[in-house]
């Protein structure tokens, strides 16, 4: 069972506070194949990026860990690449600068000066960034500098690139472009992708699988979504496609009606109270996605079969 | 036809004088735009200079009245006139001292002969080069312990506990108060027959280092704390080395607040010297101010004067350089 290329067992946070242990993560459960590009979705503060920075290594799991190929994750390694919300470049760097730091620690043995040189611009051709190689990050736009910091996570070769809100501070025309530039590229190098997003179109647009998130405290994964349409994924010809829209209302309601915005209150959350009180009492006794999904109402039809899916996927890739 | 081309060329006139026009008022209106930049504080200088021509002979002291403008404009152009003479003086003596070698050489080829300094009392313009060596020595040295200090104290927690309570405590301390210290420890710890530096200049020096030093290295502390956190993910992910991460990231992330440091630190150097100079009888501006108030006669307020602008014109452009260096420098600018 321990085959998979990615898998997190167990994982949970808890954090220390005068009041108290504090748990923000219980028992995170996934399996991530070769290749695959896996969304993380749910409200803010549901602790998507504490799962993503335990992937990283830049946070401990209190209980329970994460294997990458067979290895334990305990630090993080330019093998996790991270691509950061606010691109993190260095700004005393040139965009060549920037993806030249990577590609000379992580290559520093392996390539002389003339294939790094290669590499940088390979990878910054890659994003369509070559023309600003010797830009500083303040002269572009956000835009740009979010797809140099992409070219700076992919020239480190990672096995798995870990992407923690990558377009969520873009407006809404450079948004669509990356994320057509990001598909397009995940597709050319089959890259193993973790995305956190809390944009429900585009996490349908560019996984094979969502993983939702319910809310904190104790948050852990509520249900998984297989998301089966074929690529090259075209964003205006699924606008009216039924599966898409089918999928797109899936992640909606488990997101509005089963987790209701923290902070709303009881009263919202009568919108369906049963599938809270489901949610709160299945999340203590077992953390199978599975079994929750089923338990859902009729509306969640298509997030089933998406999970006989997924299941059968997963059987498949450990065969 | 001539009547088309008549018309064109109108047209073109009209474009031309039309573009003119245009150029014109521009002109004008950046003349308009440098005026209004110059004229303020040309009239706030203005009337300073009124307000002192006024008010200084109502002043009167056991020197004489307070010197006006016009005096101390005086003074400064005898200043530099004495300057001039003593050039002239010291050039006479060496040419002097060159021929009677040469008439001594001219007798017995095997003679030693030597050159002698002259002996005369260093100008106005000597002692403001004695204090900006003085003071750049300081500030170099304050440099040298302030920011590598300041980078152990910003990479690490524990170290910027033990050490931040002694240097909130010396921070405010005056350089009146540690130049009799350092008078005292300089006199016992640096003796030589033949000394490179006098030890008047390494007591200022000394204090000025001493004074300067906490801005730079309360900056540089902070600046390297507080590297953005995205950016340390970005070397943990790239596992750099502590010395990698070190001269890759913290360094140039801390490198405008440094400068900023740096800034207020030679500031400070300035305004101490003139203090350590007064009374470590270093031979620069402080030293002058001293003296003229010592010697009291019915210049020496305008002297004074003239020296007071001099610091004041001397530490603007130390000022202005340092901004210069730390746009070359700095990636924020």
């Amino acid at each position: 069972m321990s085959k998979a290329h990615l898998e997190l067992t167990d994982v949970s946070m808890s954090f220390d506070t005068p009041d108290g242990a504090f748990v923000a993560l219980d028992r995170i459960n996934l399996k991530i194949r070769k290749g695959e590009f896996v969304s993380l979705i749910g409200h803010s503060g549901c602790g998507k990026s504490t799962v993503l920075n335990i992937v990283a290594g830049l946070l401990q799991a209190s209980r329970g860990g994460c294997v990458l190929d067979g290895q334990e994750v305990n630090s993080p390694g330019p093998e996790r690449a991270v691509v950061f919300q606010n691109h993190a470049l260095m700004p005393w760097l040139t965009v060549y600068e920037n993806v030249d730091l990577a590609v000379s620690q992580v290559f520093r043995k392996t390539m002389n000066r003339r294939e790094k040189r290669d590499w940088i611009l390979h990878n910054l051709a890659l994003v369509n960034m070559e023309h600003a190689a010797n830009k500083r990050p303040g002269e572009i736009s956000g835009g740009m500098a979010q797809r140099v910091g992409i070219a700076r996570a992919l020239a480190m070769k990672p096995s798995v690139l870990l992407m923690d809100e990558p377009f969520g501070a873009l407006d809404a025309l450079t948004r669509a472009h990356l994320q057509d530039a990001l598909m397009r590229i995940q597709q050319d190098l089959n890259s193993t992708v973790i995305m956190i997003t809390h944009d429900v179109d585009e996490a349908v647009l560019l996984s094979d699988r969502i993983v939702m998130m319910t809310n904190g405290p104790a948050a852990t994964v509520g249900e998984e979504l297989q998301i089966d349409l074929p690529r090259p994924r075209n964003r205006v010809t699924l606008a009216d496609n039924d599966t898409y829209v089918h999928l797109r209302q899936a992640v909606l309601s488990f997101l509005y009606e089963k987790q209701t915005f923290p902070g709303k209150g009881p009263a919202a959350a009568s919108a369906a109270p049963s599938q809270d009180a489901d949610t709160a009492t299945t999340d203590s006794s077992t953390s199978s996605a599975v079994t929750k999904a089923s338990q859902g109402s009729a509306r969640t039809s298509t997030a089933d079969t998406g999970q006989e899916s997924a299941r059968a996927e997963q059987q498949r890739a450990i065969a | 036809m001539t009547s088309i081309a008549k018309t064109d060329t109108d047209r073109l006139s009209g474009l031309a004088a039309m573009l003119r026009a245009l150029a014109g008022q521009l002109t004008r209106k950046r003349a308009a735009e440098a005026g209004r930049q110059l004229l303020l504080p040309t009239l706030g200088i203005a009337v300073f200079l009124v307000f002192w021509q006024l008010t200084a002979p109502r002043v009167q002291t056991s020197l004489g009245a307070f010197p006006g403008p016009a005096d101390v404009w005086k003074q400064a152009g005898q200043l530099w006139q004495e300057h001039v003479d003593q050039r002239e003086r010291a050039d006479q003596f060496v040419t002097m001292q060159e021929k009677r070698n040469a008439r001594i050489l001219a007798k017995n080829p095997d003679a030693v002969t030597r050159i002698r300094d002259y002996p005369g009392a260093p100008t106005f313009v000597d002692q403001i080069g004695t204090s900006l060596i003085t003071v750049l020595a300081g500030f170099l040295l304050a440099t040298l312990i302030a920011v590598p200090l300041g980078i152990l104290i910003g990479l690490n927690r524990h170290f910027s506990s033990a050490v931040n309570p002694l240097i909130q405590i010396f921070k405010p301390v005056s350089p009146l108060a540690w130049l009799p210290l350092v008078t005292m420890v300089v006199s016992a710890t640096y003796v030589s027959n033949d000394p490179m530096f006098e030890k008047a200049f390494i007591t200022s020096m000394i204090t000025v280092t001493l004074c300067s030093l906490w801005p730079t290295l309360i900056n540089t502390s902070v600046g390297v704390s507080a590297v953005n956190p995205d950016l340390l993910n970005v070397s943990k992910v790239l596992r750099l080395s502590f010395w990698t991460h070190t001269r890759k990231v913290v360094l140039p992330s801390a490198i405008p607040m440094i400068f900023a440091g740096l800034r207020v630190s030679l500031g400070i150097a300035w305004m101490v010297l003139i203090a350590a100079e007064m009374l470590a009888q270093n031979p620069g501006l402080g030293k002058f101010v001293w003296d003229e108030f010592q010697n009291g006669s019915s210049q020496s307020l305008s002297r004074i004067m003239v020296a007071v602008f001099a610091i004041g014109f001397i530490g603007f452009a130390l000022d202005r350089i340092m901004l210069m260096i730390q746009k070359k420098i700095a990636w924020n600018e």
